[in-house]
């Protein structure tokens, strides 16, 4: 018992080491968006705020449209999910269940956009985008992602490991693949549709470069792009700074929190496998 | 036993059924069977063509269009001036901002990428050993993740701060001169790595930990009982038996650092001294600063190539390295 204690002290130590590089820019935010001006902007830099100043949070919603951009965030990134989700689904469908001719070629050439990094297509995909009239409008911050391959092979990995025999029984009731494909393939893979939710949701919250692109009006920018405006306007009173930095990160870890879970193991199932 | 049975003695029935439904519909089977083979592609058809049609408005023309673009001069409204050959190309490795740029992200890919993945796999081992409180170590590694690349930035530039900065101030605590975090050329690109292995640590500890997860506990059990100790099962049994997740993280994160943006663009803008201007920063300029859209295209060729490249080197020299189980 004692000697078992004993080989895990570094362990702990080393955890609590890690924590601590990892936790403390939150803290620094944290506290930062609890404190006056003036205690923000002193130096030496103090690491605790002497009270609650909580007046930090409508000040910054006054300067900054953080509201809209975090409704225009909210709006695209559930849009792209919802997308991603449906796209995936259908194609992985096919791939796992479906014959037809062509089916390898039509999976390599799925698989080969994994190694297009898209910062190779943004400048003809700013074009057309620009071109169909779309800057500054959702169609142009969602519709290039709507599908992506990763979502794909995570879709069909999970549709590869349902139950044959639950399929091979619908099948001799009579169930079409259309039925078969809404009331039993994606019902029962409701853990992928999670995984690939929040990956796809927390990936796009994050969309920095595409939104920078093609928005130009303060009405259209998301959150990512609002967030730099914060330390670009005049005012670099850090305390308000802080305080519209913690409003935007807190949808985000609320979405971790709840699906973290989902995170570990399901990744690494769409990654590996696929 | 009677599970196999019933699972094989399932494709027969339906055999059966299937046949009895040919019959009656039209007589032969065999036309039958064609019209709902027909019908089956048809469908896949239908299914894959939504993300298809995506991928080559998307991914597929712009390929091609940027070997068009990057083979002729532009005007600033992004309109074909005239074709210039392989001039852009030319002119890109002659002029010193583009070598630099490629020097740049090699830089920053030997900062960052080493230690993010040396970071998530430390802690990906710590939260496998099961300690007390795990939970609240996972959520917090994982942390992160929820943290966009600009937010990021701006709350690493708090603490680069030379003045209200508490990077600075805690150095001095320890003794030490306070570093010119990010005003300083010698130093620039590696506070950019710092907060970039930050930022990276979230997603790759959780593909990590989900690898390592997937490792039986049966051979945790019997390395303890031949006397193993943490350390030793780390690298004989760990680090082998999640080469396959590892050798993916690398590859992810190698192409991530290449197509590094956002942390340049808020804290350096490329500077100081051209110090930190990546590659993909350089095209961000080009071609959306200077609208010379022929010479940004070739950048972006010449960018895939390296990221088509370094996968297809990972793929063939580590994955004959890798254990698979």
């Amino acid at each position: 018992m004692k000697r078992q204690h004993l080989t895990r002290l570094p362990a702990y130590l080393l955890s609590i080491a890690a924590a601590v590089f990892i936790l403390f820019p939150f803290w620094i935010t944290f506290s930062n968006a609890l404190m006056t001006e003036a205690e923000s902007a002193a130096y030496p830099p103090k690491l605790w705020p002497t009270g609650l100043h909580l007046d930090n949070f409508s000040g910054v919603l006054a300067v900054i449209p953080i509201a809209r951009f975090i409704t225009n965030s909210f709006v695209v990134s559930s849009l792209i999910t919802l997308g991603c989700l449906v796209t995936s689904c259908m194609a992985a469908y096919a791939f796992a269940f479906l014959r037809f001719p062509g089916k390898k070629i039509f999976f390599a050439l799925f698989l080969s956009t994994m190694m297009i990094p898209w910062e190779v297509a943004i400048i003809p995909n700013y074009l057309t985008v620009r071109s169909w009239g779309w800057l500054d409008s959702y169609a142009g911050l969602t519709v290039p992602f709507l599908a992506t391959a990763f979502g794909v092979f995570l879709m069909r990995q999970f549709f590869l490991q349902l139950p044959k025999e639950l399929l091979e029984a619908a099948r001799i009731d009579g169930c079409g693949h259309v039925r078969i494909f809404l009331r039993l393939a994606v019902p029962l893979s409701i853990p992928g549709l999670a995984t690939l939710g929040v990956y796809s949701f927390l990936n796009h919250w994050n969309m920095y470069l595409w939104p920078l692109l093609v928005t130009s009006s303060e009405q259209m920018r998301t959150v990512q792009i609002g967030v730099s405006m914060l330390q670009f306007s005049e005012m670099t009173a850090w305390n308000l700074v802080m305080a519209g930095l913690l409003l935007v990160l807190l949808p985000s870890l609320i979405m971790l929190a709840l699906g973290l879970s989902r995170l570990v193991g399901g990744l690494t199932a769409g990654a590996l496998k696929g | 036993m009677e599970k196999t049975e019933k699972s094989t003695s399932l494709p027969l029935k339906s055999r059966i059924r299937m046949d009895q439904t040919a019959t009656r519909t039209s007589g032969d089977p065999s036309r039958t069977a064609s019209i709902g083979r027909f019908r089956e592609a048809a469908l896949a058809a239908a299914f894959i063509a939504p993300a298809l049609l995506l991928f080559g408005i998307f991914l597929f023309y712009p390929l091609i269009q940027s070997v068009y673009l990057s083979l002729h001069s532009t005007n600033p409204r992004g309109q074909v001036a005239n074709f210039v050959g392989l001039t852009n190309f030319r002119n890109l490795f002659k002029s010193p901002g583009f070598p630099n740029s490629l020097m740049v992200t090699f830089q920053f890919i030997l900062l960052t990428v080493p230690a993010s993945l040396a970071f998530a796999l430390t802690f990906a081992a710590i939260c496998r050993s099961r300690i007390r409180g795990m939970k609240l170590f996972r959520f917090i590694f994982a942390l992160p993740i929820a943290v966009s690349v600009s937010t990021g930035s701006i709350m690493w530039m708090v603490l680069f701060h030379p003045t209200v900065g508490t990077l600075n101030y805690l150095l001095e605590q320890l003794g030490l001169t306070p570093v010119q975090w990010l005003t300083d050329p010698h130093t620039a690109l590696l506070s950019v790595s710092l907060m970039t292995i930050w930022m990276n640590v979230g997603f790759l500890f959780i593909l990590l930990l989900g690898g390592m997860q997937g490792i039986p506990d049966e051979l945790y059990e019997s390395a303890k009982i031949d006397g193993s100790g943490p350390i030793r099962t780390f690298w004989r049994l760990t680090l082998p038996l999640v080469s396959p997740t590892l050798f993916f993280a690398s590859v992810t994160s190698i192409i991530g650092a290449f197509q590094a943006f956002g942390q340049i663009n808020i804290l350096t803008k490329g500077g100081p001294v051209n110090s930190t201007n990546v590659l993909v920063f350089k095209l961000y300029e080009d071609a959306f600063v200077n609208f010379r859209f022929g010479v940004g295209s070739a950048q972006a060729l010449v960018l895939f190539a390296i990221v088509l490249l370094i996968t297809i080197i990972q793929f063939v020299v580590v994955e004959r390295k890798v254990h698979y189980q």
